[in-house]
This record gives structure tokens, C-alpha cells and sequence, in this order.
């Protein structure tokens, strides 16, 4: 490695010490993802036998399979799909509603502007959890119990991704919007034109984070979906529990909890790149 | 191509005025240069002209139409913004086209104007490059050229050399000059650079505290300032102001101005002084005296006279067609 001055380097015992701590801090963290990764991939006799197995066994595709298309419940792939379609929804619809908010904030003068905006902060202390009932109540007036729709909408705004977005447009200079309306661009044209492509990597760093925050729902979905045909991934594993004295299926409930880890290491693997640099540097 | 006219023009911000009643008239293919101090009003005149701001009272017209109302797109103008303002994720090509597509001009026209504008600008190998990959001054080409494929009536400069170094601020005032010559458009130039207002200008206007003191042509307002505002602020060593009490045959509360190269040093004089320090820059000198009561005066002479020890006593005299006197408002007598 290079000299560089001014940060810190250890040399010999100190550099071999980190390492074997951080190797033993990932073990620590990674074991229980193994041990269900192996208790996928064995039968169910011999995970209830001890000693509990600590090699991947040959189920692999059996137990997989079963999950993806039967499951106990309702088939895994098709909680996959729901989850896929609120974590996208709410991603999606949390970015959308932001920008347009944010740049109403930021670019219009009207009546009343600073209340809404903290307004919309405030919203920050009540998060779904503290209005669940109430919302609850309100989307089951609308019937949208299980629906994607119920899903989805109660969960879409978001003051956090407001203010991060109104942060970044209040750095964008005002000669840029300046600069659009002498070239004859109304005020839609320059947020498609100029704010949206100068936005981006916020918005894929955005989308990582809100990604996983729809994705690892639980209470809200346990809530409002009873059809297990509309069941989502995480709560679904939940509901593969047995209840009473039936036994668990545990090779379908690990291969489960596999799958449900799998769409968001794939998005934060996949997007590492712009997320890392839409938190560290804005491009101007 | 157009005439810009001001009437009256006003603004105020809230309740504080900043703008108190500005007349101009700018002929066709004129180049007229705003300049001031920081906060005279000077910006904020040319962003009225260009629709950024809203005109509190009176008439901005462009070619005799009244343009108060109007959107900066429609009143036939392109800006140069001071920090460039250039859009960061487009390239010079995509940047210098904005306008273009916006008023959805054909592909193959755009395409000829901006080849047509980057090459008179030459920055046609730079066409696909991003404004962050460019330096100041090719930047500041791009915001040029960014005005001139859009070939509009009037062009609007605002401070436009005022973040580039020294060199490139004398070879861009230059190119300006020359690009609005081949062009032949009207144009409004704001500074606080008097050497800009100097060079650039057809006829200058001199903004102070709101107000136009004076629009002349640069040699006239230098030769014959208005008030002692102009007289102070065009001129590099300022004009130097003495009390009216000090010089025989003028009376108190009248102000008395030279400008350094006027002053002329020798025994006798009109008024006596001691050399406090000297500067010698090459093909000049500046020589500050103090007079007997205190008061400062700087004298400016060729390189080619011997320079005066400092501490010698000499004496001060001028030619009566050089002073200028002013009341005690600071308007020429």
C-alpha cells in the first residue's frame, strides 16, 4: 500500500490483530445465515437429531423447489412477487412523491409554503407503527385490504426523502433555474431536464435505502393481508410457523428465510457503486 | 438586433427601494456597460431587462415593445451568468442546444448554429465534453456560446469575467469585445470593474445607491464626471479630493478634484506639501503627498522624471481647466 501521510497504517502484529478480529466479527454475524443455509439444504429428521448439522447436506434443490412452488402457505415465489411489487411500489412512490414535493418547497413561493413544509416534517414522529390503527381503519374502508394498493399507499410518503431532496435542490444554484428560464424552460421542463439527471445518484442511494425499508416490512402487511395469496416474504415466514402442536417444516422455512435475504443483497450489491456516491458527493 | 429603452425604472424589495427611477436609451448594436460598487442596484437592473425580476414601476422595452409582463424566453435575450451556470450533466453541445430544442427548432438547424457558434468560439473539439472536464475560460466560452446560437436581440452579461485570473480576464474582455462587433447585437454588460466599463463600452453608465449618476462614453465620463461619485470610482489612482478651504479663491463646503495625473509638482506652488511615500511601477510613479492640514494627495508622473525623496517638502499646482469643483452633494459646479 501507499505511505500516504496522515492515515493511520499498522504494520506486522497490529495489521495481522484487525484482521483476525474482523475475521472473527464476520463469522459471528455470517453463522446464523449459515446454519440456515445448511439446514436448507438437509432433511427435516436430521436437523431435529443432534448434533445439528454443520455442512450444507444434498436437499438443496428438493427443499428449494418445494418452497418456491408450494410452500406451506402460499408458494414462495409468489410472496417473492409480492414483496417485490410493495417494496418497489413504495421505493418508487416514495421517490416520485419527494421530488415533486421537494421542488414544490423549494422552487415555488406560495401562501403558507414554510408551514407545509414542516408539516410534512413533522410527520416524521409518527411513524407507521404509531398510526397504524387509524390507518388501518382507513384503508379498510376503501377495501383495499388485501391489495397491493393497501400495501403500498399508506407507506409512500416520506418526510425523510422530502427533506433529503429538498437539501440537494437548495445547493443546486439558482443561475442554473435562472439559466432554464431564459432558455424557455417552464418550470415541469426544468425539473425533468436539469434537477432529475442532476439528482440521480441521490435517487439510486434513495432507492437502496427504500428498497429495504419495503422490503422488511412486517406489521403493516401482517395487518392488512389475511389472504395468504397476498402474504409478503418476511411476514410470510412468520406465518410458516406451526401453530399448536403441528410439527415445522424447517427446511421450506429456512429456504424461505434464504430467498427473502436474496432481492436485497442483489439491489445493494447491484447499486453499491451509485449508492456510495450519491452519499458521499454531489455532482455539480 | 434592437434598441433597449428604461423609463423610470423602479424596484424595491419590501419597502427598501433599490432602484430610484433609471433612464437609458440603448441603440441598435450598442454596447452599454453598468458599472458601480457592490450594491448599487446594478445586477438587479440587468435582470430586470432580462425578466428575472420584476419591475416595480416604470418600462423596460426591447425594440419599442413594453417587456415588463413578458418572459425572459419571449423578450428575444440570452444572459451570460456569472458562475457560467451551465448545465453539469449535459455536454457543451447538449448545453449550447437547450434553448434550441426548447423552442423546437429543427435538428439539422440546431446542429448548424452550434457548429456555427463553437467554431467561432473554438470549442469544437470540446462539442461532447462535460462543463466539469473544461477550464474557466473555455467554460466561459460555452456560456457565450450558449447566447449565441440563439441569436437573440439583446445580450446580457453579468459580471461574466469576474471568476477567471487576471490573463484570461483581459484576453476574454477582448474576445467579448470583438464577438459583439461581429455580431453586431445590442448588448448590457454589468461590472464592478472599471477597466471592463473603460474597454468594452460604447457609452457607460455609472450606477450609485440606485441612481445613474452618469452615462456618457468612457473618455467623456472620465474627462468630465458628473459628480464626485464618478470622479472617485472611474480612475485608477482615485481623483484626489481637496476641501475648498484649503485652496485660495475657493470657498467651504465646495470640493475641489484632480485626478493624479493633473498634478503637477514644483516650487512655487498653490498649495505646499510633504512626499510621504512613493511607488514606483515601471513606465510610472505614484507619488503621495500630505498637505499641511493633514489631507492626502496622490500625484501620478512619467518614469521619466526624477522621483522626489520622501520627506522632501514641494509644492502642489495644477492648470485651472484640470480642477474640478463639486458642492457639497458632490454635483459638478
Amino acid at each position: 500500500m501507499s505511505d500516504h501521510t496522515g492515515m493511520v497504517e499498522k504494520r506486522g502484529v497490529g495489521l495481522w490483530l484487525t484482521h483476525l478480529g474482523l475475521i472473527i466479527g464476520v463469522l459471528f454475524i455470517f453463522f446464523p445465515i449459515w446454519l440456515a443455509f445448511v439446514a436448507s439444504t438437509v432433511t427435516q429428521p436430521e436437523i431435529v437429531r443432534p448434533p445439528m448439522p454443520l455442512l450444507p447436506g444434498d436437499q438443496f434443490f428438493e427443499n428449494y423447489g418445494r418452497a418456491l412452488t408450494s410452500g406451506i402457505n402460499a408458494p414462495v415465489a409468489l410472496m417473492l412477487f409480492n414483496s417485490l411489487v410493495m417494496a418497489m411500489g413504495i421505493a418508487l412512490g416514495k421517490i416520485a412523491i419527494s421530488l415533486l414535493s421537494a421542488f414544490a418547497i423549494v422552487y415555488f413561493r406560495f401562501p403558507l409554503r414554510k408551514t407545509f413544509f414542516w408539516l410534512i416534517f413533522l410527520t416524521l414522529m409518527l411513524p407507521v407503527e404509531v398510526r397504524i390503527v387509524p390507518t388501518y381503519e382507513v384503508i379498510a374502508n376503501f377495501g383495499m385490504l388485501n391489495s397491493y394498493q393497501g400495501l403500498i399507499l399508506p407507506l409512500v410518503a416520506s418526510a425523510t426523502a422530502t427533506f433529503l431532496f429538498r437539501q440537494f435542490f437548495m445547493t443546486v444554484p439558482d443561475e442554473l433555474a435562472e439559466a432554464a428560464r431564459v432558455d424557455g424552460a417552464k418550470p415541469m421542463r426544468f425539473f425533468v431536464d436539469i434537477l432529475l439527471p442532476m439528482s440521480r445518484t441521490n435517487i439510486a442511494a434513495l432507492f437502496v435505502i427504500l428498497f429495504i425499508y419495503g422490503w422488511n416490512q412486517y406489521l403493516w402487511p401482517l395487518l392488512i393481508t389475511t389472504d395468504p395469496e397476498m402474504n409478503t416474504i418476511v411476514m410470510g415466514i412468520k406465518q410458516m410457523f406451526p401453530s399448536g402442536d403441528d410439527t415445522a417444516d424447517w427446511p421450506v422455512i429456512m429456504a424461505t428465510s434464504i430467498l427473502a435475504m436474496v432481492p436485497p443483497v442483489l439491489v445493494v450489491v447491484g447499486m453499491q457503486r451509485l449508492f456510495v456516491r450519491g452519499l458521499v458527493e454531489s455532482e455539480k | 438586433m434592437a434598441t433597449v429603452t428604461l423609463r423610470n425604472v423602479k424596484k424595491s424589495f419590501g419597502k427598501t427601494d433599490v432602484i430610484h427611477g433609471v433612464d437609458i436609451d440603448i441603440a441598435d448594436g450598442e454596447f452599454i456597460v453598468i458599472v458601480g460598487p457592490s450594491g448599487c442596484g446594478k445586477s438587479t437592473l440587468l435582470r430586470m431587462v432580462a425578466g428575472l425580476e420584476t419591475i416595480t414601476s416604470g418600462e423596460v422595452q426591447i425594440d419599442g415593445k413594453v417587456v415588463n409582463t413578458i418572459e425572459p424566453m419571449e423578450r428575444d435575450i440570452a444572459m451570460v451568468f456569472q458562475n457560467y451556470a451551465l448545465y453539469p450533466h449535459m455536454s457543451v453541445f447538449d448545453n449550447m442546444a437547450y434553448g434550441l430544442k426548447i423552442a423546437k427548432v429543427p435538428k439539422s438547424e440546431i446542429a448548424d448554429r452550434v457548429a456555427t457558434a463553437a467554431k467561432l468560439l473554438q470549442l469544437e473539439p470540446y462539442l461532447q465534453r462535460k462543463p466539469r472536464e473544461l477550464s474557466g475560460g473555455q467554460r466561459q466560452r460555452v456560456a457565450m456560446g450558449r447566447a449565441i446560437v440563439r441569436k437573440p436581440a439583446v445580450f446580457l452579461f453579468d459580471e461574466p469575467l469576474s471568476n477567471l485570473d487576471a490573463k484570461l480576464r483581459v484576453q476574454m474582455r477582448l474576445e467579448i469585445k470583438a464577438l459583439q462587433r461581429e455580431l453586431g447585437v445590442t448588448a448590457l454588460y454589468v461590472t464592478h470593474d472599471q477597466v471592463e466599463a473603460m474597454t468594452l463600452a460604447d457609452r457607460m453608465v455609472v450606477m450609485n445607491g440606485g441612481v445613474a449618476d452618469q452615462i456618457g462614453k468612457p473618455l467623456d465620463v472620465y474627462a468630465d464626471p458628473q459628480t464626485a461619485f464618478v470622479a472617485g470610482f472611474i480612475g485608477s489612482p482615485p481623483t484626489n479630493f481637496l476641501d475648498g478651504g484649503l485652496v485660495p479663491g475657493l470657498s467651504n463646503g465646495v470640493t475641489l478634484g484632480i485626478r493624479p495625473e493633473h498634478i503637477q509638482m514644483g516650487d512655487p506652488g498653490r498649495l505646499s506639501a510633504h512626499v510621504a511615500y512613493t511607488e514606483a511601477l515601471g513606465a510610472e510613479t505614484l507619488i503621495h503627498c500630505r498637505l499641511t492640514d493633514g489631507s492626502q494627495l496622490t500625484a501620478r508622473q512619467d518614469a521619466s522624471v526624477p522621483i522626489p525623496a520622501e520627506g522632501q517638502s514641494i509644492g502642489i499646482t495644477w492648470e485651472d481647466g484640470h480642477a474640478m469643483t463639486f458642492d457639497a452633494n458632490g454635483r459638478r459646479l
